[in-house]
């Protein structure tokens, strides 16, 4: 469903991805981690077509990614990709309902079909209190929970979440990833979360460690979460956590 | 003696026989080990001994007669006495992922290999734990959150280690 095939991106002298490869099936919940300055950011921002690599190639659903025109890319965010920040990234002079009718309304939707499916996001992620509420005026964890909203309420074939917990206490954060992964988990969406807390990727099926640039483990389902490449291992906490929250 | 403590406070609810006292102790202490019986009578007798506890009649519900215990007036003190205190910090590392990575350096290998296995194994293990977590007992909640916390402890040190392991090595090389 999106695949990264050796992956090179610079920023000035300092190299990013050094040929990293991935490759992430329909469904599939993956946590990209790894130390700081791994790649790990970049790589997820080269997945969901919003910086291109200096070479290597990505796909997703079998269509290269990083060869599309800026409109094209935009278009096929809007329609297929949901981004979850670490800070949520709302616009601050609109109130939270707005903030999640918004990409909607851009997306084509009609305007009463969008706030429906606002209020019943919100409602879900147990914010529909705070709907009027401008972004400032609301906790961090509920800030999040609105970013989930936002993201989700468009009916993503994948989520992109970058460190979506880490401005969050233990349990906001543990909230936040339950609703994030059960949600992913109920309409069947891809989810990928870059984060650096192992907590966090212990909700994935898999996880892909990066250092300097590459990928180390996991790159495929197959090898998912075993250093040594050993299957199986992986494959069966993904299945025990996937039965569980279904 | 914090499993004899554990039986006070159990007891500190009522009386029991020790057969209660051991599935309770499960139940109550998930992720904690099964008490074996064996175990539940031997600490009971030492209870016993010290004045905590005491006989308080048997019972019998169509299985075997069973032997009732009850907290006494000093066990009662001696568990607000051990509730009043705290655990002190391990004064040791004690761990076995420890000894291992030292180990394996001393042997001449590299400790890379081992860390890269063991976090993976540990990653696992917190997976399961955090599926466990979604549908769990507030009880279980817990004991998997402190096993969770543990679990990362480590990881964090894994990662610090393997970072070090990189510095170490562009040390000798350079």
């Amino acid at each position: 469903m999106l695949e990264a095939r050796t992956l090179r991106k610079s920023f000035g002298r300092t190299t990013a991805l050094d040929g990293a490869s991935v490759e992430i099936g329909e469904g599939e919940v993956v946590a990209v981690t790894g130390p700081s300055g791994s790649g790990k950011s970049t790589l997820l921002h080269c997945l969901a077509g919003i910086i291109r690599p200096e070479a290597g190639e990505v796909l997703f659903a079998g269509r290269r990614l990083d060869t599309l025109d800026e409109d094209a890319r935009t278009r096929l965010r809007r329609e297929n990709f949901g981004v979850v920040f670490q800070f949520g990234e709302l616009v601050p002079e609109l109130t939270a309902e707005e903030n999640v009718v918004l990409p909607l309304l851009f997306g084509g939707r009609g305007r009463r079909e969008s706030l429906e499916a606002a209020r019943s996001w919100l409602e879900r992620l147990d914010v529909a209190d705070c709907a009027g509420q401008r972004p400032a005026e609301l906790s961090g964890g509920q800030l999040q929970r609105v970013a989930v909203a936002r993201a989700l309420a468009a009916e993503p074939r994948v989520i992109f979440a970058d460190e979506p917990t880490g401005a969050l206490d233990s349990l906001a954060g543990e909230r936040v990833m339950g609703e994030l992964v059960g949600a992913a988990r109920e309409s069947r969406a891809t989810l990928v979360v870059v984060t650096h807390d192992n907590r966090v990727a212990a909700y994935a099926d898999r996880e892909i460690a990066l250092r300097d640039g590459r990928v180390v483990a996991g790159a495929t389902a197959a090898t998912g979460g075993t250093a040594d490449g050993t299957p199986g291992e992986a494959a069966a906490g993904a299945s025990a956590a996937g039965g569980v929250s279904r | 003696m914090s499993t004899g403590h554990v039986l006070l406070g159990l007891l500190s609810e009522r009386p029991k026989h020790g057969y209660e006292l051991k599935k309770e102790h499960d139940q109550r202490l998930p992720g904690a080990k099964p008490l074996a019986y064996g175990q539940v009578y031997a600490t009971l007798q030492r209870l016993e001994r010290g004045g905590l506890t005491e006989v308080a009649g048997t019972a019998q519900e169509g299985g075997p007669e069973r032997t009732v215990h009850a907290i006494t007036e000093a066990g009662r003190a001696e568990l607000d006495r051990w509730l009043a205190e705290i655990e002190a910090p391990a004064p040791y590392v004690a761990s076995p992922l420890f000894a291992r990575v030292v180990v394996a350096t001393l042997a001449g290998g590299t400790a890379e290999e081992y860390l890269l296995r063991q976090r993976a194994a540990h990653l696992t293990r917190m997976r399961e734990l955090t599926a466990r977590k979604a549908s769990g007992s507030p009880a279980q909640v817990l004991a998997a959150d402190y096993a969770l916390q543990h679990l990362d402890a480590d990881l964090r040190w894994i990662e610090t280690a393997l970072e070090r392991h990189t510095v170490l090595k562009g040390e000798t090389d350079a």
